[in-house]
């Protein structure tokens, strides 16, 4: 447990960054100042400005905003059809299972960022657009690993004793069985919110994610890689936001699975 | 490796492609509206009515949609994938220049990766505990947390920009000039083998650690057998299942990433022309090279696993 706690604090200060972005004072991060651009930092301006002129500290802030937003909106809804579909498929088995739960793992034949240029395509670029992609995309983890956990907890005594009592199966699959293997699912979420912060600043920085100019680290170094003669430093900020904030949440995934599996522990 | 199950291998990725390519078809079906509307609308600004009627025209979208399924799946079949929807340039040539400069970066990247991760995994799980195991296993963790075009920047702001060793991105054709061509093609080829290796370091270790855990293990030692026979014949080859399982998985995502390192380095792969089209907002362009890029992770998945059975008969039944 004691390793759950530093990952999960670095993750909760970047979570409550974002949250509080509006409440920072931050200048506003689209206002463009061209006789100010590249400029150092400064007091007012901690980090400098970029290639507009505008507030790097403030943009990075923000765009964890957008990234972090678009990664849990992205992760949540996955999550949430996901896990419905693996109780059915789990629950009926059959072709149920067959409809629900192998039918959604022909996603996983796409590589992720190749599918979804596919919807780009088609959608156009923009936040809405990451979202119904990214859920599509991490959809067939939570099918899974739902599915595996019901199939294992429908044979076990404490869901037999439920039935039972006469509890029905929607009952007993979201209060008996559901809240049971709530564990691996979870994992599976802070899986699925680590992978889509890296496929949404992925997809921005081709400039085919976030549009723009709202703020999104993936854009930032999009931006900054053409005048990295100049400002190197203003490739590096976004990049080490980036990086700190993917390797605070795969520290925390490790750390969630140990602690719903100690079997993987110490490895 | 039995036939019959080497020919049902086949079948199920046939199946799987054929699968690939009805969804790809269907996509562009399954937004609500009119698809050619959709595809030349853009900010919300309404389409020209006649240009509409010419793009309809042009994907035959006017036919009834088996026909265009059956025309389409017909296509694939001849090697026939349209033609771009802003220059007439047939797919497939552009899919033929561009495919072997693509495929030479990835396999440049996963050969890397795997001389660079299998070697230290095996280092590290006999060294447990030791310097270079946790030194390693922090790099990991890093590596696997900065993002495939981060690390391209990076070494570009590094190599490039900063200490002027390389050069920062472009092609030359082997034949042309051998020496700038490897020299191209280093830094690209590093960035995509970063994640590779670190999966492949993992996993080498943590399987390696439970192959030498195991009791025929000890009974080789015991009956006096040389440790590098011991390694290589007992520990190493039971401990390259889970890698090659690992490195199959992996290949979803070191594919993604070729398509952002191609663009980091004007590496004129198949990326240029489809980061191009989905601007462009070319469908059958589009549809084409995510289809090759599909298709081609789905053949390396049967490679992969026709390697495990070869190393590993037991794997046939999984």
């Amino acid at each position: 447990m004691r390793r759950l706690w530093l990952p999960a604090a670095c993750v909760g200060i970047i979570i409550l960054l974002a949250l509080s972005a509006p409440l920072l004072g931050l200048p506003d991060p689209v206002r463009q100042d061209i006789a100010r651009r590249l400029s150092g930092p400064m007091p007012g301006s901690w980090l400098g400005r970029d290639e507009f002129g505008r507030d790097v500290l403030s943009r990075l802030i923000w765009g964890a905003r957008t990234s972090l937003g678009v990664a849990f909106a992205a992760a949540l809804t996955a999550g949430l059809v996901g896990t419905v579909l693996g109780l059915i498929g789990g629950w009926a088995r059959g072709f149920s299972a067959f409809l629900t739960v192998r039918s959604v793992e022909i996603i996983m034949c796409f590589p992720p960022i190749v599918l979804a240029l596919l919807v780009v395509t088609l959608l156009g670029p923009g936040a809405a657009t990451l979202i119904l992609v990214l859920s599509v995309l991490y959809l067939p983890g939570f099918a899974r690993v739902t599915y595996a956990e019901v199939l294992a907890a429908r044979g076990r005594d404490y869901v037999e004793a439920t039935r039972a009592l006469g509890a029905s199966p929607a009952h007993l699959l979201f209060f008996t069985v559901l809240p049971n293997i709530a564990g691996p699912i979870l994992v599976q979420l802070s899986l699925a919110v680590a992978a889509a912060v890296v496929l949404e600043s992925g997809l921005s920085f081709l400039g085919l994610g976030v549009v723009p100019p709202a703020p999104s680290w993936g854009l930032m170094i999009r931006g900054a890689r053409a005048t990295m003669e100049q400002a190197p430093l203003l490739l590096l900020w976004p990049c080490a936001a980036l990086t700190l904030t993917i390797l605070a949440m795969n520290l925390l995934c490790d750390a969630l699975r140990d602690a719903v599996d100690p079997r993987t522990a110490g490895r | 490796m039995s036939a019959g199950w080497l020919a049902r291998r086949i079948a199920l990725s046939l199946i799987m492609a054929w699968v690939v390519a009805t969804i790809v078809f269907l996509a562009l079906h399954m937004v609500p509206g009119d698809p050619a509307e959709l595809l030349l609308s853009t900010g919300g600004a309404v389409p020209d009515a006649t240009a509409v009627a010419e793009l309809r025209e042009k994907l035959g979208l006017e036919r009834p949609l088996l026909t265009q399924y059956a025309a389409f799946l017909g296509g694939l079949l001849r090697g026939d994938l349209g033609t771009s929807l802003v220059d007439d340039y047939p797919v497939l040539h552009e899919i033929g220049l561009r495919l072997p400069r693509t495929l030479e970066l990835i396999l440049a990247g996963t050969l890397l990766a795997i001389l660079i991760g299998v070697p230290a995994g095996v280092y590290a799980a006999l060294h447990r505990g030791g310097a270079f195991d946790r030194f390693a296993s922090g790099v990991t963790a890093l590596l696997l947390a900065v993002p495939v075009f981060v690390v391209g920047t990076l070494l570009v702001l590094l190599f490039a920009q900063t200490l002027r060793l390389m050069p920062a991105g472009g092609y030359i054709a082997l034949a042309q000039d051998p020496v700038q061509h490897l020299k191209l093609l280093t830094l690209p080829a590093i960035a995509i083998a970063k994640g590779l290796a670190a999966v492949l370091f993992r996993m080498t270790r943590s399987a390696m650690l439970d192959a030498l855990a195991n009791d025929y293990v000890r009974t080789a030692y015991a009956k006096g057998l040389a440790p590098r026979r011991v390694l290589i014949v007992h520990v190493l080859r039971n401990a390259l299942n889970p890698v090659m399982t690992v490195l199959g998985l992996h290949m979803g995502t070191l594919l993604g990433g070729t398509v952002l390192v191609e663009y980091v380095f004007n590496w004129p792969g198949l990326s240029t022309p489809l980061l191009r089209a989905v601007e462009a907002r070319d469908y059958p362009m589009v549809v084409g090279i995510v289809l090759t890029i599909s298709i081609l992770f789905l053949l390396i998945n049967l490679v992969v696993e026709l390697l495990q059975v070869l190393i590993d008969p037991r794997m046939k039944t999984a």
